[in-house]
């Protein structure tokens, strides 16, 4: 009994309140004029979800590539991916030459490739052997080391940058082998 | 109270500091003024001698979503060392208070357990509070917000999407046939030893956004630190859908973005090692 009264006295007073706030334009600007007008209704989850909408429109992408710290764990993989490309991008330009540009009047064939380079002077024909073995070797050995990493071995972070720094080892060694040949 | 004022004005000077340091606490508490409260108490007299101020600059990346046309600056703050606590986090909060209270970034537990203050700081991905200051004055420290995030404000970066990841992995325990008992999972204690380096992981997105794969394809990759907690239940013994978990990453895009670049394992706050437990969801997969 008590508690139904208590319930309905609180209606009753919610009912005067929300009189008050309807004429709330009607109520001079006194002591505490409460207003439900723009700033409330800017609350509202649709007004909301609005703005948020409308905020992740504008919202700049933070910097990454310029700024992140050079390391061997993304540098390496880089290399290997454009090492790749380029290996790919030279094997098949190269295959596509002896295709296309004797039909287009050019001399080229082995003979005529080994004849060209053979005339070269010394240094070039070291410095183009290197500039080819050195992605080639590169691709080569970091791809054994991707290998290895798939079979679940030297995954730790010691192990990445141990196998890193033998993988770079290994590709001068190998290049420069390759470009005394 | 009364009666040590009246010996202090009686006592040799020498002793008249070591009284007036109480009196001093014991005024205080009568202040009912709540900013004088957060101001400090004069320091007292037998602390040693200040250290020469040592200055250095904090260059830190501003951008306000009031003013969105404006672009994203590195701003300059020139911080003393010499009266500031010895992470970056101490800093961050020094300059916030002191200098510019408009600088946002999100911070909590101070102890790197929450994982709210990841940032880029000397361009790696770290916890603020865990990040030592270079005491070197000359090299500036430079601060970004994570790399390749959509910026809400300066170095708060908008997670949502990190965050469904999280949640499209159904981070839980699930099961096809409950405990018989009704009761308890069991798990022996090797069993339980497999979810070491796995569990402690805090969700503070350092990794993931380190990893190039996740900036370039952030909407279809989940990403190095979700996918170590889709291994960390693939890998829990009481969970019985480790097949299922792993027919969900079946595709080009989920798992398989990862190349192994390993920047996951080498920012980890935590020294944990995503690119490791990636390694073994592959490897799972491929003898499924």
């Amino acid at each position: 009994m008590f508690a139904t009264r208590a319930v309905t006295s609180i209606v009753a007073q919610n009912a005067a309140r929300s009189a008050l706030v309807k004429n709330a334009a009607a109520v001079p600007n006194g002591v505490r004029s409460f207003r439900a007008t723009h700033a409330n209704l800017e609350q509202s989850p649709d007004a909301e979800s609005e703005i948020l909408r409308q905020q992740r429109l504008v919202r700049p992408k933070s910097p990454h590539l310029t700024i992140y710290q050079p390391q061997l764990t993304w540098y390496l993989s880089g290399a290997h991916r454009f090492t790749g490309v380029g290996i790919g991008a030279g094997f098949y330009l190269g295959a596509l030459s002896y295709l296309a540009l004797p039909a287009m009047g050019y001399n080229f064939d082995s003979a005529a490739v080994i004849s060209s380079v053979a005339a070269m002077p010394a240094a070039a024909k070291v410095g183009l052997k290197a500039t080819i073995a050195f992605p080639f070797v590169f691709h080569c050995i970091n791809g054994i080391r991707h290998l290895v990493w798939d079979t679940g071995r030297f995954l730790s972070l010691k192990g990445v940058y141990q196998t890193g720094y033998a993988v770079l080892g290994a590709t001068t060694v190998g290049s420069l082998y390759l470009a005394s040949l | 109270m009364s009666v040590s004022l009246m010996s202090a004005a009686a006592v040799r000077p020498a002793l008249r500091k070591h009284i007036a340091a109480p009196i001093a606490s014991y005024v205080r508490s009568f202040n009912s003024s709540a900013t004088s409260n957060m101001a400090n108490p004069a320091p007292p007299d037998n602390t040693p001698a200040k250290k020469e101020p040592l200055y250095k600059t904090f260059e830190i990346y501003r951008w306000n979503p009031d003013t969105p046309a404006e672009k994203p600056i590195l701003q300059e703050y020139k911080v003393d060392l010499n009266a500031c606590g010895p992470m970056v986090l101490d800093a961050l909060i020094k300059i916030k208070n002191e200098m510019d209270p408009t600088l946002t970034f999100r911070r909590s537990c101070r102890e790197g357990i929450c994982g709210s203050c990841a940032m880029n700081i000397e361009g790696g991905n770290t916890l603020a509070c865990l990040a030592r200051i270079d005491r070197n004055a000359s090299k500036p420290l430079k601060i970004y917000p994570l790399p390749n995030m959509n910026i809400v404000k300066d170095l708060v970066p908008d997670l949502t999407n990190f965050y469904k990841q999280y949640k499209s992995i159904e981070p839980y325990l699930k099961q096809k046939t409950p405990p018989t008992d009704g009761k308890e999972n069991l798990q022996s204690i090797e069993d339980r030893k497999k979810l070491d380096g796995l569990y402690e992981c805090i969700l503070c997105a350092c990794c993931s956004t380190s990893c190039p794969s996740y900036w370039w394809n952030q909407e279809e990759y989940l990403g190095p630190a979700v996918l170590m907690q889709a291994y960390r239940w693939m890998a829990d013994s009481r969970d019985q859908f480790g097949r299922e978990r792993r027919d969900m990453l079946q595709n080009q895009y989920s798992l398989y973005r990862c190349h192994t670049i390993m920047n996951c394992a080498k920012t980890c706050p935590k020294g944990l090692n995503p690119g490791k437990a990636i390694a073994q969801i592959k490897k799972d997969m491929a003898f499924d």
